[in-house]
């Protein structure tokens, strides 16, 4: 039986992780490969690297990071932010990511999720939607970090990319997201009816039964969650294991013990809660 | 022992090659917590070669037939750069490992975007997935072990590999098939005919369980 997909998101400013695992004494706390090797080991079935470094000069420090993660990690990953173009879409394909996650750039030129799909495959391909509440029943599109409005109906932008060759769907509400409330079930449920791919549901993510509530009355295929993995609070393992008592299909791995609560080892770089960007 | 990952040019090949030495090695991702003893046993040491031409497979004692881009590009691919290496692996002198699409080029004919012959070592079409499911199946999914076989020694009944694939094999003769996934229908996730073996799932990102199936190829070719 097909599994859902529990995928912690780790965000990434210039190369170093600024929202990670904080309670477990890694070598290098700000390292990407060690958060996701430590994420890895705790049953994750996938890793989304959320790049969100301001400057656009950042790409070969992206590009780094993805060959460095692909070298040790034996799960797939994800890359986005900053993709903008055909060219950032092969170079990071190329240097091992799995799949890349393309927002603003796929509302932009909607033709760059085709030349990807046509070129690497669908499964390759993630289209991520920001999607706020704009009355009864209806979501409004979101780019530019959520900064940008754009008129577009979510489902109907799902729907659309999923034509033009998406493989998958990375919803993400712009109420929830951040208020550890839950995710947006609505939203959630009526874009995963809508299309015929894959829908990673995220933001709100509070605790483990706001994940089962998602991938069962939300109908997610899969949940993206940051904060709650993030602060230790739960680690993957316990929350597939409360996914499972509850009958949700989960891949269960060995449930290392819960990681010791301290300070974050090693100089942290700009570890912390003030996180510019990405709620999550 | 030599290994040749067969590059057709259709996408990196870092996660296939790393995959191969962390089974040869066993250095894989140790639990945490659990002692020194529980480290991954090592397999048989392993030399990959990317190989872009045949010349450079030649001496290969195993192949690896990786999984990625469109039937038809692959096909075309490994039939112009790989004929003598084909051959080879149809007489039985290297043993094979074909993984996703590489599984799929193994079989006769697929009807992925139109109708293209692929090798024929084992015979059967690939099909596109029922509309009922959604496409592409994409994600961990866990196996029924039909038979013995090679790969899935030390696999445990329904343990579970990363998959994503849109189209699926069927086999002429479903005693090819050493494990199956259901997804609307039941899809091969293993097969073997002699020293042609084949998975639909990626064994390179399916974490601790995919390392031992690549082992077992390795065990099973190092004879």
């Amino acid at each position: 039986m097909l599994t859902k997909r529990i995928i912690p998101c780790l965000d990434v400013d210039r190369g170093r992780v600024v929202k990670g695992i904080r309670f477990v004494n890694l070598r290098d706390a700000g390292d990407p490969v060690e958060q996701a090797l430590e994420y890895e080991r705790q049953g994750a079935d996938e890793i989304v690297f959320l790049d969100i470094t301001a400057s656009s000069d950042n790409r070969e420090t992206v590009i780094d990071m993805v060959r460095k993660t692909a070298y040790e990690l034996s799960i797939p990953f994800t890359v986005g932010g900053g993709i903008r173009s055909y060219s950032d879409v092969r170079r990071t394909l190329m240097a091992g990511a799995d799949k890349v996650s393309l927002n603003t750039a796929a509302v932009q030129n909607p033709s760059l999720i085709k030349e990807g799909a046509e070129i690497f495959g669908s499964q390759c391909i993630v289209v991520a939607i920001d999607a706020k509440r704009a009355g009864e029943g209806k979501w409004e599109v979101y780019t530019h970090g959520g900064r940008r409005a754009t008129g577009m109906d979510a489902i109907e932008w799902a729907s659309k990319a999923e034509e033009m060759g998406a493989g998958e769907i990375l919803l993400t509400s712009m109420d929830f997201d951040g208020s550890k409330d839950g995710y947006d079930l609505e939203l959630t449920r009526r874009v995963s009816e809508s299309v015929n791919i894959p829908v990673i549901a995220s933001g709100g993510a509070g605790n483990p039964a706001h994940i089962y509530e998602a991938l069962t009355a939300g109908k997610a295929d899969a949940a993206l969650a940051a904060s709650i993995f993030h602060y230790a609070e739960y680690t993957v393992g316990e929350v597939k294991a409360y996914l499972m008592e509850r009958g949700v299909p989960v891949r269960v791995v060995p449930i290392p013990p819960k990681p010791e609560k301290g300070l974050p080892s090693g100089s942290p770089g700009g570890v912390g809660e003030d996180a510019k960007a990405g709620k999550r | 022992m030599r290994v040749a990952v067969l590059d057709m040019g259709l996408g990196n090949l870092l996660s296939i090659r790393r995959g191969i030495e962390r089974a040869s090695t066993g250095k894989g991702v140790p639990s945490p917590g659990a002692g020194a003893g529980s480290r991954p046993q090592a397999g048989p040491s392993a030399e990959v070669t990317i190989a872009q031409r045949d010349s450079e497979a030649h001496s290969a004692d195993a192949i690896v037939i990786p999984g990625v881009g469109a039937f038809r590009d692959g096909a075309l691919a490994i039939m112009e750069r790989f004929g003598g290496t084909v051959e080879r692996i149809r007489k039985g002198e290297a043993p094979a490992l074909g993984i996703c699409l590489g599984m799929q080029l193994l079989f006769t004919r697929s009807f992925e975007g139109g109708e293209y012959l692929g090798l024929n070592l084992i015979p059967g079409d690939v099909v596109k997935l029922p509309a009922a499911v959604k496409v592409p199946h994409m994600g961990w999914n866990s196996i029924r072990i039909l038979r013995e076989g090679v790969l899935v020694r030390g696999i445990p009944d329904g343990e579970h590999f990363y998959f994503v694939h849109s189209y699926y094999c069927r086999p002429e003769d479903w005693g090819v098939a050493v494990a199956e996934a259901e997804y609307g229908v039941p899809i091969p996730a293993i097969v073997e005919k002699g020293a042609i073996f084949g998975t639909q799932f990626h064994p390179e990102k399916s974490g601790e369980a995919g390392r031992l199936v690549i082992r077992n190829f390795l065990e099973a070719a190092k004879r």
